[in-house]
């Protein structure tokens, strides 16, 4: 009879330090979607830059301007989704969107980001364009790496994963709109699945 | 078997005592709403089992103000953690005895 009520403290000690230092209701789903919005994103990118006249990419222009909005729709997107269903995660958890463990993660997370999107956008003024693609997966897999410890356990091995893409792709800056694509489409699709499984469905 | 039922603490069999632990273990701090949230206690009841940790001195307790509004930080102390640790591994070892 001792022996189970034990098993039920330790059990406790364990559901209580992780509810009180990780925010356990991220979406997987919102991965997956995100990824979706990244691919669709980049396949309108391919279009446009095609269809054009010059049939490659220059920084003044039209062309650009149209993929600097394609780029922050899909980062709109991907950012409205993820807070959308991590509520409706939340309140299905009971536990808070807006606490300790959620403010935590995004302040975490938003250190690499920042750095690494005002970096980028220096290096784009002074027409340093080439090295972006890289840029991009290398410090969103560093902000991803750094918020890990504050939420579930995928999200480490899916910022890795980008930092290594970034790296190769500094290596090949040729293939740069194919490693984005694997980066933030086809990576989110697999790893919001996997978080989808293993955590959603509970 | 018997010196291992010495180290589980009787300050911790309770599951708001046991709560509050947990919480302050992994956290530097913790303030009393972000305690009464996670352990879903009442003001009175939570109070009552933070001032008995505090009693143990394996909690301390902060008082300040931000903003002119009083705010309660809680920490573990060194005392407590070590205590907490010891609870913990004694419940896993008389787990692992069955």
């Amino acid at each position: 009879m001792e022996s189970k009520d034990y098993l039920k403290d330790i059990s406790e000690i364990k559901d209580m330090m992780n509810r009180s230092s990780r925010f356990i209701s991220l979406s997987g789903l919102s991965g997956i979607l995100a990824g979706v919005y990244a691919l669709i994103g980049a396949f309108i990118a391919y279009r446009l830059v095609h269809n054009s006249p010059r049939g490659y990419l220059i920084l003044d222009g039209e062309i650009f301007n149209l993929i600097l909005l394609d780029l922050f729709l899909i980062a709109f997107l991907s950012v409205v989704t993820a807070i959308i269903l991590s509520i409706r995660k939340a309140r299905k958890n009971g536990e808070k969107i807006w606490d300790t463990s959620s403010r935590r993660l995004l302040i975490n997370f938003l250190i690499p980001l920042v750095t690494g999107a005002i970096y980028i956008l220096i290096k784009l003024q002074s027409n340093h364009y080439g090295l972006t693609g890289s840029l991009m997966l290398i410090f969103y897999g560093l902000a991803l790496v750094n918020a890990s410890k504050y939420t579930l356990g995928y999200i480490r091995y899916l910022g890795i994963t980008e930092i290594i893409l970034g790296l190769i792709c500094a290596l090949l800056p040729g293939y740069g709109f194919w490693l984005w694509v694997i980066g933030f489409g086809f990576l989110h699709i697999i790893y919001g699945a996997l978080m989808h499984f293993k955590y959603d469905s509970k | 078997m018997k010196n291992i039922i010495l180290n589980i603490n009787k300050a911790f069999d309770h599951r708001i005592r046991l709560g509050i632990m947990s919480v302050l273990m992994v956290n530097e701090y913790a303030d009393f709403k972000m305690l009464k949230e996670l352990l879903g206690a009442t003001d009175g009841n939570l109070a009552s089992h933070i001032k008995s940790l505090e009693k143990e001195a394996y909690i301390m307790v902060e008082k300040q103000f931000v903003e002119r509004k009083p705010n309660t930080k809680y920490k573990a102390t060194k005392e407590g953690r070590i205590a907490f640790q010891k609870h913990i591994d004694a419940l896993e070892k008389l787990i692992k005895k069955q």
